[in-house]
C-alpha cells in the first residue's frame, strides 16, 4: 500500500494548510449552530420574550462575524487553490 | 419633483436601452479578446445577486412586516453554503468544468449516464418550478407601475399591459445576447456584464430607500432600533420549525435553481472566484436586508393602514413626496425583476433546447441526416424555446392573476427546485448513485410537491375544497395537507418535509438496488473523484472513426472555426501537422465534451456514439471503476501519468529519427525532381536544335520548332528562379520590403495576375471583410495570392469552377481562406503538396500551356514563415481549401 | 510496309520531337499518354518497338515494364526505357526488369534513331 510509505509527519507548511481547509469545512458548521441559538428564545411579543432589536442585532453580528471569517479563509484557500497537486480525499492526516 | 406616466416609461426604456449597450459593449470587447477585466471575482459576486429578484427588493418588506425575523433565511440560507464552498460548490465548479456542463439538467443527466430521461425530467420540473416565479416578477413589475402611476397625470396603468410588454421586451433582450451563437461553454459576456450593473443598481436603491428611512424618517439609528422596539411586530414569532426548514429550502434552491447554478456554475471560469464571492456575496445579501425590518416598522407606522406592505420600498418614498428616490426605487426593482428573468430564461431555454428538443430532433433522423446543419436547429430551438419560456410565464401572470403575497410564489418555486437536491448532491458524493434511483427520487419527489404545494398553490379552483379536506375519492391518507394523516404542520414545511423525505428515501433505495449501466458507473467514478483523476478515465476504447467526419460533425455544431481550432491544437499535441488529428479514445473524450458545451452531455454522447464504431466503454475501464479502494486507483494513476510521459519522450525521439531520415531521403528526391524537370526542357530543345540545324524543312516547320525551343527554354528559366527563389527563402537571405496596404487591393492583383479571367474561373469574394489593413510585403503576399489562384484555375475540376476566397480576422490574425468547389485533394497527397516538385498525379488539364515545375506552394509556404504566417491545407470543406494566416500589423518576423 | 513503333511519353514536346524524327526515318509512331492504360495499349497494337519514359502520370514506367514482361504476349518486345533522372540506380533498375535498352535524357536525335532501328532489327 502506498499509505505505508508515507512519513507520518508532514512539513509544517502542508500542515497548515490542512488546517485552514479544515477551517473552511468547519466555519459553516458554526454559523448554524449560532443560527440556531433563535430556537431557545421566547417569542418577542410574550413576557420574557427577546426583545426586537435585541434579536435583529444578535442575527446580523452572526451574520457579519461569518463574512469577516470567510474574508480571512479566502485569502487563506486562494493561494492554495493556485496549487491544486494535493488534493483533499487523500489527507493521510484526516 | 412630480413624474408623469410617460416620464416614467421613458426612464424605464432609457434604463433598458444601457443595459443593451452595456451587454454589447461587453461582448464587443470579449470578442476582441480582453476579456481579462470582464472575468474578475468582483463581476463574478455581482453576478450572483441575481439571487435577490423583485421577491427580495419588495416582498422582503412585506415578508418582515407579517413575520419578522423570518425573511432573513431566505438569505441565511445560501450564505450558509456559500461561506461552506469548499464543501459542495467547489466541487460543483471543478465538475461543471471539467465536464462541460450546460445546466444543472446537463449535470444530473451526465452523472447518470448521460441519461435523455433524466435530462428531460430534471427540465421538466425546473420549468414547471421556474415558471410561476418568472409570472412573479412579471407582476411585481406591472404592480409597481401601477401603485407608481395611480393618480398620475397621464392615466392608470393598464396591468396587463405592461407586463406584456416586459415579456416582449425581455424576450429580445435574451434572444439577442443569451442565443447568440452557440458557445461551447455556454458564457455570456453581455449578460452577465449587464446584470452585475443591474446588481449595483439594485443594492444602491436598496440602500438609498434604507439609509432616508432611518435617518430621513426615523430619527437615525437609536432612533429607528427604539421604533423596532416599540413595533408591533414581533421579530422572533417563536416559529424554530419554519426558521430550521426555510433556511435549508433556500439553501438547497440556491443550489438548484437554473439560474443560480447557470451563473454559480456554468459562467465560472475560475475556482478562485469562488474564494472571493465565499465572502463577498453573503456580504452583499446582508446589504440587501439590512434596512428591511427598518422600512417595514416605518412604513406601518407611516402608511394607512390597509398598504400593501409588499409596496412599501416604493411606497414610502412617494407619500413622503420624493419623487427621484421613488424613481430609483422603482429601478431598481425593475433591475431585480429583469435580471433574473434573462438569466432564468436562458438557463431554462438551454435546458429545454439540449434536453427535449435535442433528443427528439435526434430521434427522428436517421444517423447520416444529422449531419446537416445541427446548429442552426440548435439555435432555433434555443430562441424558440426563450420565447416559450417567457411566454408560458406571462400565461401563468394572466391565469393566477395579481392576488397572491409574492412570497408564496417564491416559496414555492423553492421547494419545486429543490427536489433536484437529492440527485444531485448524492451524484457527485456518492458512486453507488445510480440512473434508476434518481429517476425514482425525481419523479416522487417532483409528484409529492406538484399534489400537496403546487396545484394547491391554484386555490380551490384547481384541487376542490372536498380533496382538501377528505382526501381524493375519500383516501383520507393522501390529503394535500396531511399526508399520511399527519396533521397540524405549516403547509408548506408539510410538503417540504414529505417531499425531500421520501424523494431521498426512493434515491436511496433504487439505488442499492439496482444495477448501474457501464456509463452510469464511469461517469460516478469521474464525479466523484473529481480532484483526484490524473487522467479521466476515457469512455471511448477504440474507433473506427473517420477524423474527418468527425470534423464535419464538430463545425456543424462547434462552428467552422472552433472546430478547426480544436482538431488543430488536438493534431500539434500528437505531433502532427494539419487538421487531423488521429481519433485517439482521448481526443474522442475530448470533442464529445466540447460538444457536450454545446447540447448538453446526452446528446454529445449520442452524436458521437454515431460516428464510432465499437463499445463505448472498455474492460480495462470498467476496471478502474469497478477498483474501489482510491488509493490503489491513484497511484496507478500516478503510474500512468509517469509512463505515459516516458512514452512522449520516447515518440519525440522516434519522430526527430524519422524526420532526419525522411530529411535524407528527401534531399536524394529533391536532386532527382531537379534532374528531371532540367533535362526535359533540355531534351526538347537538344533535339529540335539539331532537327532545325538540318535541310529540308518546310518554313511552317521551322517556325513551330523554334517556338518550341524558345518556350522550353523559357520553362528553363522559370524554373532556375523559383529554385532560386525557393533556395534564397530556406536560406533567410530575403529582405522583405514591408508595405501598408489593404489585403482586398493585394487579392485584386492576385486575381487579375492568376488569369482567372479567361481560365473561366468565377470567384467569390466578401470586399467588406477583405477592407483590411495589412503591412508586411505586399509583393510577396500577392506571389502567394497567385499561386492559390492559379492553381484552383488549373486543378479546380468542377463543372463551373468557382473560388471562394473568405477572410476573418481573429485575435490580432488575420485568416484568408481560399476554399474552391472542385473535388479536393486526396488524404495522402495532402500531406506532400506543400513538398518541393509535388505535383499531384492524374491532374493535368488538357492545356498546351506547361505545368508549373511543382514549387509554388513550397515557395508560398516558405513565404508565409517569412511574413511570420503560415499556410495550410483546410480538411472538410468540400473542396481543394488553403488557409493562409497573417499576422496584422506585423513588424517582428520581418527583421530577421 | 512501314514500321511501328509506339511512343509512351507525356511531355507534348518530346513526344513531337521524336515522332518528327522516327517518322522522317521511316517509321509509322503512335502515341500514347497515360501511365495506367499503356501495358494494354502495347498488347493491342502489337508495335515492333516501344520507347517508354521512366517518369508518367498514373503508373511509372517502370512498373510498366515489370506488366509487359509478365506478360507472355508482350515478354518479348524490345523495349527502349528513357529517364530523365539519370541516375545510374535507375538504369540498373531498368535492365533487371527487362529493358532491352536504356537512354539518358537528353539524347541525340542520330542516337535514338539508330537504336530504334538495332532494336527493331536485332
Amino acid at each position: 500500500m502506498a499509505r505505508a510509505h508515507r512519513p507520518v509527519f508532514l512539513p509544517p507548511a502542508g500542515y497548515r494548510r490542512r488546517r485552514v481547509r479544515d477551517a473552511a469545512r468547519l466555519l459553516p458548521v458554526l454559523g448554524v449552530v449560532l443560527l440556531v441559538v433563535p430556537l431557545l428564545w421566547t417569542r418577542s411579543d410574550q413576557p420574557g420574550g427577546v426583545g426586537n432589536s435585541v434579536a435583529l442585532i444578535y442575527v446580523f453580528a452572526v451574520w457579519a462575524g461569518l463574512i469577516a471569517g470567510a474574508n480571512l479563509l479566502s485569502r487563506l484557500l486562494r493561494r492554495d487553490t493556485e496549487d491544486d497537486a494535493d488534493e483533499d480525499g487523500r489527507d493521510p492526516s484526516a | 419633483m412630480t413624474l408623469t406616466f410617460d416620464t416614467l416609461v421613458a426612464v424605464s426604456l432609457g434604463y433598458v436601452a444601457v443595459l443593451f449597450a452595456v451587454a454589447f459593449a461587453a461582448e464587443r470587447r470579449a470578442d476582441a479578446g480582453s476579456s481579462v477585466w470582464l472575468r474578475s471575482p468582483l463581476i463574478y459576486t455581482l453576478s450572483l445577486s441575481i439571487y435577490c429578484t423583485a421577491w427580495t427588493f419588495y416582498g422582503a418588506v412585506g415578508y418582515a412586516a407579517r413575520s419578522g425575523l423570518e425573511y432573513l433565511t431566505i438569505y441565511l440560507g445560501p450564505s450558509l453554503v456559500m461561506i461552506g464552498w469548499w464543501w459542495v460548490l467547489r466541487k460543483l465548479v471543478r465538475i461543471g468544468r471539467a465536464q462541460r456542463i450546460t445546466s444543472i439538467a446537463d449535470l444530473v443527466s451526465s452523472r447518470f449516464g448521460k441519461s435523455p430521461w433524466i435530462g428531460a425530467l430534471v427540465t421538466l420540473i425546473a420549468v414547471a418550478g421556474v415558471t410561476p416565479y418568472i409570472a412573479l416578477q412579471l407582476q411585481s413589475i406591472s404592480l409597481t407601475f401601477a401603485a407608481f402611476t395611480e393618480g398620475m397625470p397621464g392615466g392608470s396603468t393598464d396591468v396587463e399591459f405592461v407586463a406584456l410588454w416586459t415579456a416582449v421586451g425581455l424576450a429580445v433582450f435574451t434572444i439577442l445576447f443569451g442565443t447568440r451563437n452557440l458557445d461551447p461553454s455556454e458564457r455570456h459576456h453581455g449578460i452577465v456584464m449587464a446584470i452585475a450593473v443591474e446588481a449595483v443598481v439594485k443594492l444602491f436603491a436598496l440602500l438609498a430607500v434604507g439609509a432616508f428611512v432611518v435617518w430621513g424618517l426615523g430619527g437615525g439609528l437609536s432612533g429607528t432600533l427604539a421604533r423596532i422596539d416599540a413595533s408591533d411586530v414581533p421579530m422572533w414569532q417563536g416559529d424554530g420549525g419554519r426558521w430550521v426548514g426555510l433556511t435549508l429550502l433556500s439553501g438547497a434552491a440556491f443550489l438548484t435553481l437554473p439560474r443560480m447554478f447557470h451563473v454559480l456554475v456554468v459562467e465560472n471560469d475560475d475556482d478562485r472566484h469562488l474564494a472571493v464571492a465565499s465572502w463577498a456575496f453573503p456580504l452583499y445579501v446582508l446589504l440587501m436586508s439590512l434596512f428591511v425590518v427598518p422600512i417595514a416598522v416605518v412604513g406601518l407606522e407611516r402608511l394607512p393602514s390597509g398598504s400593501n406592505p409588499d409596496l412599501f420600498v416604493l411606497a414610502l418614498p412617494i407619500s413622503e413626496g420624493h419623487g427621484g428616490l421613488a424613481l430609483l426605487a422603482f429601478l431598481g426593482g425593475f433591475s431585480s425583476a429583469t435580471s433574473m428573468v434573462i438569466v432564468a430564461t436562458i438557463a431554462l431555454a438551454t435546458m429545454v433546447s439540449n434536453h427535449i428538443v435535442a433528443p427528439l430532433w435526434l430521434s427522428t433522423r436517421e444517423p447520416d441526416a444529422v449531419s446537416r446543419d445541427l446548429r442552426g436547429t440548435i439555435l432555433l430551438a434555443r430562441r424558440v424555446s426563450v420565447g416559450g419560456v417567457l411566454s408560458l410565464g406571462y400565461i401563468y401572470f394572466q391565469l393566477t392573476g395579481s392576488g397572491v403575497a409574492l412570497s408564496a410564489i417564491g416559496l414555492i418555486a423553492f421547494a419545486g427546485v429543490a427536489q433536484i437536491l437529492p440527485a444531485m448532491l448524492g451524484g457527485i458524493f456518492w458512486r453507488g448513485g445510480t440512473a434508476g434511483g434518481a429517476a425514482a427520487g425525481l419523479l416522487l419527489g417532483a409528484a409529492v410537491w406538484v399534489w400537496t404545494l403546487f396545484l394547491p398553490s391554484f386555490g380551490t379552483a384547481v384541487i376542490p375544497a372536498g380533496v382538501l379536506d377528505h382526501g381524493p375519492y375519500g383516501l383520507g391518507w393522501l390529503r394535500p395537507r396531511a399526508l399520511f394523516g399527519i396533521e397540524g404542520i405549516d403547509p408548506l414545511l408539510h410538503s417540504v418535509i414529505w417531499s425531500l423525505l421520501l424523494n431521498t428515501g426512493a434515491f436511496t433505495l433504487v439505488s442499492l438496488l439496482t444495477f448501474p449501466k457501464p456509463l452510469e458507473r464511469l461517469q460516478g467514478a469521474q464525479f466523484v473523484n473529481v480532484f483526484e483523476q490524473a487522467n479521466p478515465s476515457r469512455a471511448w476504447s477504440r474507433s473506427g472513426a473517420e477524423v474527418e467526419d468527425l470534423l464535419v460533425l464538430a463545425q456543424r455544431v462547434l462552428g467552422s472555426e472552433a472546430a478547426l481550432d480544436l482538431f488543430g491544437r488536438e493534431a500539434e499535441g500528437q505531433g502532427k501537422s494539419g487538421h487531423l488529428p488521429d481519433p485517439t479514445p482521448a481526443f474522442l473524450q475530448e470533442l464529445e465534451r466540447e460538444l457536450a458545451g454545446s447540447v448538453g452531455a446526452a446528446a454529445a454522447h449520442a452524436l458521437v456514439g454515431q460516428f464510432v464504431k465499437g463499445p463505448g466503454v472498455s474492460v480495462e475501464d470498467l476496471m478502474a471503476v469497478a477498483d474501489e479502494a482510491a488509493q490503489i486507483l491513484e497511484y496507478s494513476a500516478r503510474l500512468e501519468h509517469k509512463s505515459a510521459e516516458q512514452e512522449r519522450t520516447a515518440r519525440a525521439l522516434r519522430e526527430a529519427n524519422d524526420k532526419l531520415t525522411h530529411i535524407a531521403r528527401q534531399k536524394d528526391a529533391f536532386l532527382s525532381r531537379i534532374s528531371h524537370e532540367l533535362r526535359t526542357p533540355t531534351t526538347s530543345i537538344r533535339s529540335f536544335s539539331s532537327i532545325l540545324g538540318e535541310e529540308g524543312l518546310t518554313p511552317e516547320e521551322a517556325r513551330r520548332f523554334a517556338g518550341i525551343v524558345e518556350a522550353e527554354a523559357q520553362r528553363m528559366t522559370r524554373l532556375l528562379d523559383d529554385l532560386l527563389d525557393l533556395s534564397v527563402l530556406r536560406e533567410g537571405q530575403v529582405s522583405l520590403r514591408q508595405q501598408e496596404g489593404l489585403l482586398s487591393e493585394v487579392i485584386d492583383r492576385a486575381v487579375v495576375s492568376a488569369g482567372t479571367i479567361q481560365g473561366g474561373l468565377r470567384v467569390v469574394r466578401d470586399a467588406a471583410a477583405e477592407a483590411v489593413p495589412v503591412t508586411t510585403d505586399l509583393d510577396r503576399l500577392a506571389q502567394v495570392f497567385i499561386n492559390l489562384v492559379s492553381n484552383a484555375r488549373k486543378y479546380c475540376d468542377a463543372a463551373r469552377p468557382e473560388l471562394r476566397i473568405g477572410v476573418q480576422r481573429r485575435g490580432g490574425q488575420v485568416i484568408i481562406d481560399f476554399v474552391d468547389n472542385g473535388s479536393g485533394i486526396p488524404v495522402p497527397e495532402r500531406e506532400v503538396v506543400f513538398e518541393s516538385f509535388a505535383r499531384l498525379t492524374g491532374r493535368r488539364t488538357g492545356s498546351a500551356e506547361p505545368t508549373g515545375a511543382g514549387l509554388g506552394l513550397a515557395i508560398c509556404r516558405e513565404i508565409m514563415a517569412h511574413l511570420g504566417g503560415s499556410i495550410s491545407y483546410l480538411p472538410g470543406q468540400g473542396g481543394a481549401a488553403f488557409r493562409v494566416i497573417l499576422p496584422q500589423g506585423l513588424s517582428a518576423a520581418a527583421a530577421e | 510496309m512501314a514500321r511501328r513503333v509506339l511512343l509512351i511519353e507525356d511531355e507534348p514536346n518530346i513526344i513531337e520531337a521524336l515522332s518528327f524524327i522516327l517518322t522522317r526515318d521511316g517509321w509509322t509512331v503512335h502515341t500514347h499518354a497515360d501511365g495506367a492504360t499503356a501495358a494494354a495499349r502495347v498488347k493491342n497494337g502489337s508495335p515492333e518497338v516501344v520507347v517508354l519514359d521512366a517518369m508518367l502520370p498514373g503508373r511509372s514506367g517502370f512498373d510498366i515494364l515489370r506488366d509487359l514482361r509478365a506478360d507472355p504476349d508482350t515478354a518479348s518486345v524490345p523495349v527502349l526505357m528513357l529517364t530523365a533522372r539519370g541516375q545510374e540506380k535507375d538504369r540498373e533498375l531498368a535492365m533487371r526488369l527487362g529493358a532491352t535498352e536504356f537512354m539518358t535524357k537528353p539524347f541525340a536525335n542520330s542516337e535514338i534513331v539508330a537504336e530504334v532501328r538495332r532494336l527493331a532489327g536485332g
